[in-house]
């Protein structure tokens, strides 16, 4: 980085992080005392056995669910909510039925209190982006499922946010339009500079587009790991030391 | 006579000589009004050869002779007036207390949860039998009609706002709050127009009500009304002009229900688009 660039933001720091849920009145550990620093733009991809988390770690980061203890810090202030350089982008598209996906995609700029007109520019940047720009008066049940779902990215990026939070985004799709839309992320992700928080179930997705791969454990007690995976970009997924590392993956969680 | 010539299946040959869209048209038609237009036929050839009462059930002719007169004449103009009237001033005042109450009550949960049971019981307890009670209270003038109308239609309305505001996607209104979306806006651009698809049950529910509602009260006590006509016309003995009011009350009905299809049609498009 450059002194003429803007200084990068969207760091992350994770302090001491504890989620619990009260589960027929007893109280489930979720999260235990968790650390972590990410790095301003860098891909950090969450994977874990179903039921471990990943999705509250998310939430928590989003604001959307307050720790029970220990804090998260972004650019070195605490997230007492949501907020403005944050966005999310979650499993189901959450479209509006009743809007056109130009509108849809304009939604999150309207709510930042950009007038309907201006929001609707900035909307079709971020269309064509997703490679949208025919279906602009279409409506969401118009959409497939893979539509829908670039729909939903493309108006988290409209608001410019310097962490992007993705919870299994490309859970539901089929596994082609699932290959296209991961090379979309790793070249949106390449293209606006933002630090990617990505859960996934996908291994081989968690790989092709992350710096690193924090590993939730299912036992209580046990830690998280954080596995670096260093491979050139674009990444090849059958290049050999792919193909290991997700074997490497796999046997932690007992797959062969 | 034979009763080929009332029969419409026998007359389907002669429909693939047409062009396959008029023929689709003229199936789709004959679908839809084929069943009505052979009850009526069968009215008009029983009633004139006598096979039931023509003395009850005068045949077609007579019948829209005398609604044609009553239109044309203007004997029934006051009466679809001070109907019109009363069943739109109660209607509307439904919708405008209906609306906003519900639409608060539904986003409000204790309120909601207290108020419920209440509603339940007001929403099972006929607005017929609490006639007379507001015939004592009110009067045996407009206000008790207008007021048992509005009461029937109230709850209808009031509960599908209700229930529209329940049902409305929780995961939305979260996508908007990520956004930083405040209280009023979620509900001006989330709550409300999810909810009207629910709002427009309730409203052709309580359209259809009303209509009951405002023949019941004119029946009682009443000297003007199309309510009122059909009465006065069966003590009367006119039963063409009976069968003609309650016509016309039916077009009413027809008419309103037609209105407000429209009306959502065009507001609630996109409920529709898949469909
Ligand atoms: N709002 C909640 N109330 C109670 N329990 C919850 C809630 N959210 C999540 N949990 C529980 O917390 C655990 C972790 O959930 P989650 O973060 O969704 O896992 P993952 O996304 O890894 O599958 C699960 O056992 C789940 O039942
Ligand atoms: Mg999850």
């Amino acid at each position: 980085m450059t002194t003429l660039e803007k200084a990068k933001k969207g760091e992350v720091a994770v302090r001491g992080l504890s989620k619990s849920f009260a589960l027929k009145g007893q109280p489930l550990a979720v999260l235990r005392d968790l650390n972590l620093n990410i790095r301003a733009g860098e891909s950090l991809a969450i994977v874990g056995p179903s039921g471990c988390g990943k999705t509250t770690l998310l939430r928590v980061l989003a604001g959307l669910e307050a720790p029970d203890s220990g804090e998260v810090l972004i650019d070195g202030a605490k997230v007492g909510g949501v907020g403005r350089e944050r966005a999310i982008i979650f499993q189901e598209p959450r479209l509006l039925p009743w809007l056109n996906v130009l509108r849809n995609v304009g939604f999150g700029l309207e709510m930042r209190g950009l007038p309907r007109d201006r929001a609707e520019a900035h909307a079709r940047r971020y269309i064509r982006l997703v490679g949208l720009a025919e279906f602009e008066e279409a409506y969401p049940r118009q959409l497939s499922g893979g539509m829908a779902q670039r729909v939903g990215i493309a108006r988290a990026l409209t608001v410019q946010p310097e962490i992007l939070l993705l919870d299994e985004p490309l859970g539901a799709l089929d596994a082609m339009t699932k290959l296209t839309m991961q090379e979309e992320l790793a070249r949106i992700w390449r293209e606006e500079q933002v630090t990617l928080i990505l859960v996934t179930h996908d291994l081989e997705e968690a790989i092709f587009l992350a710096d690193r791969v924090l590993v939730l454990p299912k036992e209580k007690g046990a830690v998280p790991r954080l596995i670096n995976v260093e491979l050139p970009r674009p990444r090849d997924r059958n290049d050999t030391v792919f193909v290991a590392m997700r074997r490497q993956l796999m046997a932690e969680f007992g797959l062969h | 006579m034979t009763f080929q010539t009332i029969d419409p299946p026998l007359r389907l040959p002669a429909l693939p000589v047409l062009s396959s869209r008029a023929g689709a048209l003229a199936r789709a038609g004959l679908k839809r009004f084929g069943l009505l237009g052979g009850f009526l036929l069968f009215w008009q050839v029983a009633a004139t050869n006598g096979w039931i009462n023509p003395t009850i059930f005068p045949p077609l002719d007579t019948i829209i002779a005398a609604l044609w007169n009553s239109l044309t004449s203007g004997a029934y103009m006051d009466d679809i007036a001070i109907s019109l009237q009363r069943a739109g001033l109660a209607y509307g005042a439904a919708i405008l207390l209906g609306i906003p109450l519900g639409l608060f009550m539904g986003q409000i949960k204790p309120l909601e949860q207290a108020l419920d049971p209440i509603l339940q019981f007001f929403r099972q307890t006929s607005a017929l039998a609490l006639y007379p009670v507001f015939i004592l209270l009110l009067g045996l003038g407009e206000a008790s009609k207008v007021f048992v109308i509005f009461w029937a239609t109230l709850f209808p309305i009031l509960l599908a706002t209700i229930g529209g505001v329940k049902e409305v996607d929780r995961k939305l209104v979260e996508m908007a709050q990520t956004f930083g979306a405040a209280r009023l806006t979620i509900f001006r651009r989330i709550i409300l127009p999810a909810s009207v698809p629910a709002i427009f049950v309730g409203l052709r529910l309580s359209a259809t009500t009303a209509l009951l509602l405002l023949i019941a009260a004119e029946m009682i006590g009443a000297n003007k009304g199309l309510g009122f006509q059909v009465m006065n016309a069966q003590y009367n003995f006119q039963i063409p002009q009976m069968f003609a009011a309650i016509i016309l009350l039916a077009l009413f009905g027809l008419a309103a229900n037609a209105l407000l299809v429209a009306l959502q049609r065009r507001l609630c498009r996109w409920s529709e688009l898949a469909r």
